[in-house]
């Protein structure tokens, strides 16, 4: 429970109080200077706190009840797919197997963590229709920078030097032009149709020789299936181009279409979007990238191959784009994925039949007080745009603040860039009718309350740890760390 | 049914007929036909949960753990003593099942807690501003150097070759795509070779990457490398052990421009490589520059001290392709496992980890090398890690090691062809003098 705590813990610390406690050093102590040369050591104290362990315990504790996570209530975030993070998961994950392995070890002491890295890759590719994966990005635009640098690879080593372009759709999430602009890439748009799929002529017109590739989500931003596909693929690949999946809507179709199918070459997934894996409020995410037959050659060193029962670090591949993390990517992560893709096995489709339908109930119950404005059926997420246009000079930022209120975290808004006033919603498959209902209503009555008595929405949020920030002050009069007196 | 998904068939009924559907598929008419997969995921499972454990816990004890095996092995990832409050209070689920802070009024404990580790990762650098963390010490690297190249309109790098292999191929990688130049300098005795620093340095180097302690465990002298650096206009780079910073000189103190490095030795466990922690500190004058989030503080409409994410403008969200990163979720948990690390080791504590590490890093040294069986490799003044040569190959000398539960040092030759049987010990805070006597006792009978 929040109760009105507003210390840092630099604030909390008093002289001579601490925290920890280590055994007495057991070995005969030399005089540090006479180890180290005293001009490199350090003589004065460290700038770091002085706590009890109760202290950092309560201060901890208090900062997070001025937090709202996915056990909180609804966190219907479009795009980022805030499903339950199960917790067994978290269990399995800190196994000493598993947590307390180093990444050098001899790989005949590690069999099992490398079973399991493999295990996950067959499952991955096999839900996207791919032939490998790496596992090694470290989050979803770690793992578009790869991809990209595949697609790179891949035209250099035919020659076809002449490809420095990545089309890009006006919908997209902003990572994907700035992972291809950090693969060294130029970028082009493609702009969206009225109902938000890709533009085909527009796509024709900016096909040609010098496209590396296009970057897509299908379920798009919008929710919306691209049901020109084949099209897109077809001419895409006719104009010597690849084809790249973000999989950060992979939740809604699992197991009912895989991008492999639908054209795609290259993919990644968002392991902590699509396989349950914590956000960790911001973080460590996983982003395992996949990709057809004949790219396999450039994937990251290195792969885990199987070799009769024993499984081996390959790092025998000469095409490889090289190493773009340490050791082996966030293997925590891959075994959470992995628990939570053996607690469903093929029944995975049916957490995606659950968040399309979810999705499209929402939608139909909510497009009566807010402006939708594509209507038809959507996949996992939808976008609204804003109250409808009866009621005047309330923001979707009003609304969202509003939401607070109410405890549930606000959707996605103001993105994609191509909707104005835009609410991208997502429930997921882990919220029950109960609560999406509850949800409209509560919806409903902020529609109410914006017609009724709008200041209300415009000073909003009233019940929350703090209310509506200065983002200009902090980022004109930069506090980046505490100092006294600041 | 599945456990996570509440909705049973009969509210899904109920559902499809309040939107006018017939069947679940009606919701799936929008993809073609062609498309649509006509077998079922050839994946393993559903299991119980009581299945998963046992599946699970098969899996786990085919590896050997830091619990059965006695670790001397370092090179990048750090047995360290993990305070037992860091788990639980990172595991308190409002933390870790949260999203970036997008909402900050429902956000201020991550907020907070990243505003906290900003503070004490700058004091510890000795720098002005550090950011929200990037993916692990190599990526914070290869981030920088795209910094400097970007700052200084520079096309070339220069990187000694004491910095670890891994973060250098990382590097490499990033660097192509750019065509960033990187020029490596030798090094000499386990340090960076200087001479051939100075010439390697030039009015088109946009930064210069050393490593701090080194690869080696030594602790190279800076001073010279910096005004080498500094005098041709290049930005000074330090990648550090931030344990190692409970005794040593601040790089601030010595110069640095940037500061990376990676922050496992942090309240983080090995997990077989990651997730681990890339820290990012650098000047002020530098700020507007820096890849990925970044907290500051502000106040709310009552005036109330409130924690915000902010120069926001630099990032993909906003600029798209001209941001300056394409980095998002980034290691939000793990710097919070950080600051509460660093919280409770606080001011002391910190001091006596890096001084137990060099204590019995030194004892092991003396024990390891009294027979003269396996000498030192170089003689320089080193922190936790220290590098031996012998007769016998190194891989020889890790499974006899193994043999006796014990986890050798890192075989260097993998990486430095000159450095045949050279095997990098490391000794943390966790080993006791009678493990480290017993690993001399075994080394001396190979």
């Amino acid at each position: 429970m929040y109760t009105g705590y507003d210390k840092l813990i630099f604030e909390v610390s008093r002289e001579g109080r601490k925290a920890y406690s280590l055994p007495k050093c057991d070995v005969e102590e030399v005089e540090l200077d006479k180890l180290i040369p005293s001009e490199f050591l350090n003589d004065k104290d460290l700038d770091l706190p002085e706590v009890s362990e109760v202290d950092v315990v309560r201060h901890y504790t208090q900062l997070s009840t001025k937090n709202y996570g996915v056990d909180s209530g609804f966190y219907p975030l479009g795009s980022c797919t805030m499903k339950y993070n199960p917790k067994i998961n978290e269990d399995m994950a800190s196994l000493p197997g598993f947590s307390k392995i180093h990444p050098y070890q001899p790989t005949e002491t590690v069999q099992g963590a490398l079973e399991l890295m493999y295990e996950l890759e067959q499952s991955l590719a096999e839900i996207a229709g791919m032939e490998r994966m790496t596992l090694q990005p470290a989050a979803g635009a770690h793992g578009e920078l790869v991809g990209l640098m595949v697609i790179k690879a891949y035209h250099e080593k035919r020659g076809d030097t002449k490809r420095t372009k990545i089309i890009v759709p006006d919908s997209a999430h902003g990572t994907n032009p700035a992972s291809a602009a950090v693969a060294g890439f130029d970028i082009v748009e493609v702009k969206s149709n009225k109902s938000g799929a890709v533009d085909l002529e527009d796509l024709k017109s900016v096909l040609n020789d010098e496209i590396a590739g296009l970057m897509l989500t299908n379920p798009s931003t919008l929710g919306l299936f691209e049901t020109n596909m084949k099209q897109i693929a077809d001419l895409v690949h006719e104009a010597g181009g690849l084809l790249y999946y973000d999989g950060a809507n992979m939740n809604a179709i699992m197991g009912i279409v895989r991008p492999g199918d639908m054209g795609f070459d290259v993919l990644h997934y968002n392991i902590h979007k699509t396989f349950s894996t914590p956000h960790g409020g911001g973080g460590p995410g996983s982003g395992p990238v996949g990709v057809r037959k004949d790219l396999v050659e450039f994937l990251p060193t290195p792969l885990v191959e199987k070799e009769e029962d024993k499984y081996v670090l390959n790092y025998d591949m000469p095409n490889s784009i090289g190493k773009i993390k340490s050791f082996y990517g966030h293997f925590g992560m891959m075994v959470r994925a992995y628990t939570y893709i053996l607690s469903n096995g093929p029944g995975l489709k049916e957490a995606s039949q659950k968040a399309v339908l979810n999705a499209n109930y929402l939608m139909n119950k909510l497009k009566e007080k807010y402006y939708l404005p594509i209507d038809q059926v959507c996949k996992h997420e939808f976008v609204l745009g804003g109250l409808n246009k009866e009621i005047l000079g309330i923001s979707t930022l009003d609304v969202a603040k509003r939401m607070l209120d109410y405890r549930y975290h606000p959707p996605t808004v103001y993105f994609p860039l191509i909707v104005s006033e835009a609410m991208m919603i997502e429930p997921t498959e882990t919220e029950s009718v109960e609560t999406l209902d509850k949800f409209v209503e509560v919806m409903n009555k902020i529609a109410d309350e914006a017609k009724e008595n709008p200041e209300l929405l415009k000073n909003a949020p009233h019940d929350t740890p703090v209310r509506r920030i200065d983002e200009a002050k902090a980022a004109r009069n930069l506090v980046l760390k505490w100092e006294k007196n600041n | 049914m599945h456990r996570y998904i509440p909705n049973t068939d009969a509210d899904a009924k109920k559902m499809l007929e309040a939107i006018g559907a017939n069947s679940i598929d009606d919701v799936f008419k929008d993809i073609p036909k062609e498309l649509i997969l006509d077998r079922e995921l050839n994946v393993d499972g559903p299991y119980s949960e009581m299945e998963i454990i046992n599946r699970m816990c098969k899996l786990s004890n085919k590896n050997k753990n830091t619990n059965d095996l006695t670790c001397f092995l370092g090179a990048g990832a750090y047995d360290h003593y993990i305070p037992s409050i860091v788990k639980h209070l990172a595991g308190r689920s409002e933390f870790y099942t949260a999203y970036t802070p997008y909402q900050p009024e429902i956000s201020q404990g991550t907020l907070q807690a990243i505003f906290e580790y900003q503070t004490m990762m700058s004091n510890l650098t000795g720098m002005d501003v550090t950011n929200a963390s990037m993916y692990d010490g190599a990526t914070a690297c290869a981030e920088a150097a795209m910094m400097a190249a970007d700052k200084k309109k520079r096309k070339s790098i220069v990187v000694s070759e004491t910095v670890n292999p891994e973060t250098r191929k990382v590097l490499k990688a990033y660097m192509k795509l750019h065509n960033i130049e990187i020029v490596e300098v030798p090094m000499e005795g386990g340090v960076t070779d200087l001479e051939k620093l100075k010439s390697a340095v030039s009015k088109e180097t946009a930064g210069v990457i050393v490593q701090y302690p080194n690869f080696f465990g030594i602790v190279e002298d800076m001073s010279e490398i910096e005004k080498v650096t500094h005098e041709n206009k290049a930005l000074f780079i330090n990648y550090v052990d931030p344990i190692a910073l409970g005794i040593l000189k601040s790089p601030g103190e010595l110069g640095a421009d940037i500061v990376v490095g990676e922050g496992q030795s942090l309240g983080s466990e090995l997990n077989y490589g990651g997730p681990y922690l890339g820290f990012f500190a650098t000047t002020s004058k530098l700020v507007r520059k820096i890849p990925g989030r970044v907290v500051g503080q502000s106040e709310d409409v009552d005036g109330k001290r409130a924690f915000v994410l902010t120069l926001q403008a630099r990032e993909q969200h906003i600029r798209r392709y001209k941001a300056t990163s394409n980095i998002c979720s980034n290691q939000g948990l793990v710097a919070l496992m950080a600051s509460i690390y660093l919280t409770t080791l606080g001011k002391k504590g910190i001091r006596e980890i890096a001084m137990q590490n060099v204590q019995k890093a030194h004892y092991a040294f003396k024990e390891l090398t009294k027979s003269g069986k396996f000498k030192p490799m170089f003689d320089k003044p080193f922190f936790n890690e220290f590098a031996l040569t012998s007769d016998i190959e190194s891989s020889k000398v890790n499974e006899e090691l193994l043999n006796h539960n014990i986890l050798g040092g890192y075989e260097l030759g993998k990486e430095y062809s000159q450095l045949e049987n050279g095997l990098l010990v490391c000794v943390t805070e966790k080993r006791t003098k009678e493990e480290i006597d017993k690993l001399a006792k075994v080394m001396e009978v190979i």
